[in-house]
């Protein structure tokens, strides 16, 4: 190779590396970031401004403010509970829409394919009523131990709301990865008298392992980071998710302690960044088996 | 898919009743969570949100003293002098994010990516999937810090100081500069993967051909790749466009709408949800939010009829048992 060729190859990597820097930087950023008492820059520095003042005092909340723990177990309630949600009841209707020809399953599934494309935080206002509806229920409103109810201003209310408006793509996914496993299996049990649930418990699951996994991953993630939807509808300090505590702390003190944030920050950033690691191929799948863009 | 010799579909005996009664028991069990839930978080609420914005509903009349007032609160709309600005805000938010990022910046990488050794390319593919997948507070919280005043901002520390350029808090000075960024970067992922799938089936084929025939880089992108794109660039644009429209998380973390940033979407959720003085106009919220979902209707369905929908909804290969 001449090294006009060679220059010529390094280009798309040039290019790339410079468009992906704002990316890097950010990144970089929150990890220096938590361990230092200032930055200027990237550069740690001390009160003086000059290099150093490393420290690990930025992660003295971890201890010192009892509340991180409190939103940290909510989160990590919701995380959970959305993606059991949205996993069982997506494999379920996905399996019934891939499998079982039954009256208005068409229908079904053209209304499921329109809710992915439809902009659902449109309707946080009348969720709100419908929530707050909820919250009148007996017990099943606000009387429920750990998840609070399904109400307004409940843990449990949250997820319920993030299950329904995540059941679109979830649905939509399940039934792509039920519609590629071969029914030979499924068909000999069902000629031996199994039950369709047993089918779908015993056989059809197993079979679509990575699909669930794929979707577990991606739906917890959502869950971990999620912002409007907790911080609309949960009004209690105490109830509130990482994300929403970690907003009231950029906004309450006047000059922000940006390494004390970045240190939340980078707490909440743990378990998103774990999984990205480790399961990047699945998460690529997630999004071009039909992806609902964000943005 | 698989064509192993099935056995014919058994020919339907007469099917009693009882039997066909038995046969919707199964898919009732299978559908009914997921069929209460969208009844109930998004056919229910499409129908409030219309009936909610018929009235004059919000905290000072409280849930019980409202009346009913027909289109006002659509008049009031027409008539209010900020629906011109937040109009062009929404109009300017959209089409900057989707022409420079959803659409340039995803082209622009997928292209690169696809041109160097695969195992690279998905490196850099995965790292733009990052940003979509960070928690937004976080993920705004970085963005504010390139932005920072000096001596703490990035941009400032070490790109405008050693240039002797002015330093500022950008966020402040340019908004819109920062909405686009943080926006865009979420999201050129999305059309990022569906074009990077499209142009790995492109046939190797062409490709040679056209080097055979001489097609520079740029010439080759040009009369090949862009022209066997056509299809995924309008499902992006389309998709997007519908997204951007209704998205205004980012917004609301990063400047709340300070600046001339307020998108219509913003702009319903806080006369509706959240302001200062704790006033929440649900009525005129909502009529401002109906514009949106009848929008979104209205696009979701062209959009089906024009992405050829019966192809994907096939009568299952098995029949119900």
């Amino acid at each position: 190779m001449t090294w006009k060729q060679r220059l010529g190859s390094a280009i798309p990597y040039i290019l790339l590396t410079i468009l992906t820097i704002p990316v890097f930087v950010g990144y970089l950023w929150i990890i220096i970031s938590t361990f230092s008492g200032r930055t200027y820059g990237l550069v740690p520095v001390d009160s003086q401004g000059n290099f150093g003042g490393l420290t690990l005092e930025n992660w003295s909340f971890l201890w010192e403010d009892p509340n991180i723990w409190f939103v940290t177990l909510n989160t990590l309630l919701l995380s959970v509970l959305l993606t059991v949600g949205v996993v069982i009841i997506s494999a379920l209707a996905g399996y019934a829409l891939s499998r079982i020809s039954f009256p208005g399953r068409k229908t079904f599934l053209a209304g499921t394919l329109i809710l992915h494309a439809f902009p659902s935080v449109t309707l946080l206002i009348s969720i709100y009523f419908v929530l707050r509806w909820i919250s009148n229920l007996p017990v099943l409103g606000k009387g429920l131990p750990i998840i609070g109810g399904f109400g307004y201003n409940t843990v449990g209310g949250v997820a319920l709301v993030m299950v329904s408006l995540s059941l679109p793509l979830g649905i939509w996914l399940m039934k792509g990865f039920f519609d590629n496993v071969s029914w030979d299996m499924e068909r000999a049990a069902l000629i031996d008298g199994c039950s369709r649930l047993r089918v779908w418990w015993e056989i059809m699951l197993p079979s679509i392992k990575p699909g669930i996994a794929a979707l577990s991953i991606f739906t917890f993630i959502t869950g971990w980071g999620a912002f409007l939807i907790p911080y609309t509808f949960i009004t209690d300090q105490e109830k509130s998710t990482l994300a929403a505590y970690l907003n009231s702390l950029m906004g309450e003190t006047a000059p922000v302690n940006y390494s004390r944030v970045a240190a939340v920050g980078l707490f909440q950033l743990i378990p998103v960044l774990f999984f990205f690691i480790f399961t990047q191929e699945y998460l690529l799948s997630i999004f071009s088996g039909g992806s609902k863009g964000g943005t | 898919m698989t064509t192993t010799a099935v056995p014919a579909e058994p020919v339907p005996m007469r099917v009693s009743y009882r039997d066909r009664l038995r046969r919707l028991v199964s898919p009732m069990l299978f559908m009914t969570p997921a069929g209460v839930l969208t009844v109930a978080f998004f056919f229910l609420p499409v129908i409030i949100l219309f009936g909610i914005s018929l009235t004059n509903l919000s905290s000072s009349t409280g849930f019980k003293n409202y009346e009913w007032v027909g289109f006002e609160n659509y008049v009031k709309i027409v008539q209010n002098p900020l629906t011109k600005l937040n109009l062009i805000a929404t109009i300017k938010y959209v089409s900057l994010t989707l022409v420079f990022f959803n659409i340039g910046m995803a082209l622009v990488v997928a292209l690169l990516s696809t041109h160097i050794s695969r195992r690279a390319g998905f490196v850099y593919r995965a790292l733009w999937l990052l940003p979509r997948l960070t928690p937004s507070v976080v993920y705004i919280m970085m963005w504010k810090f390139i932005g920072a005043d000096s001596p703490y901002g990035i941009m400032n520390q070490h790109v405008l100081e050693p240039l002797g350029l002015s330093t500022a808090n950008w966020v402040a000075a340019r908004p819109w500069l920062f909405v686009i960024l943080t926006n865009g970067f979420i999201g050129a992922s999305f059309g990022m993967i569906i074009f990077t799938s499209a142009i790995e089936s492109i046939p190797r084929d062409y490709m040679i051909a056209a080097q055979v025939d001489g097609c520079n880089a740029w010439q080759r992108i040009r009369h090949v790749i862009l022209p066997m794109m056509r299809w995924p660039l309008l499902f992006v644009v389309t998709y997007q466009t519908l997204s951007l429209l209704t998205s205004f998380e980012q917004i609301y973390l990063l400047t709340d709408g300070a600046g001339g940033t307020e998108v219509w979407a913003l702009w319903a959720y806080h006369r509706a949800l959240n302001n200062y003085w704790g006033n929440f106009q649900w009525g005129f919220g909502a009529a401002l939010a109906m514009v949106l979902v009848a929008i979104g209707i209205v696009a979701s369905v062209v959009y089906m009829r024009f992405f050829q929908f019966n192809a994907l909804v096939q009568e299952p290969k098995i029949e119900a048992m």
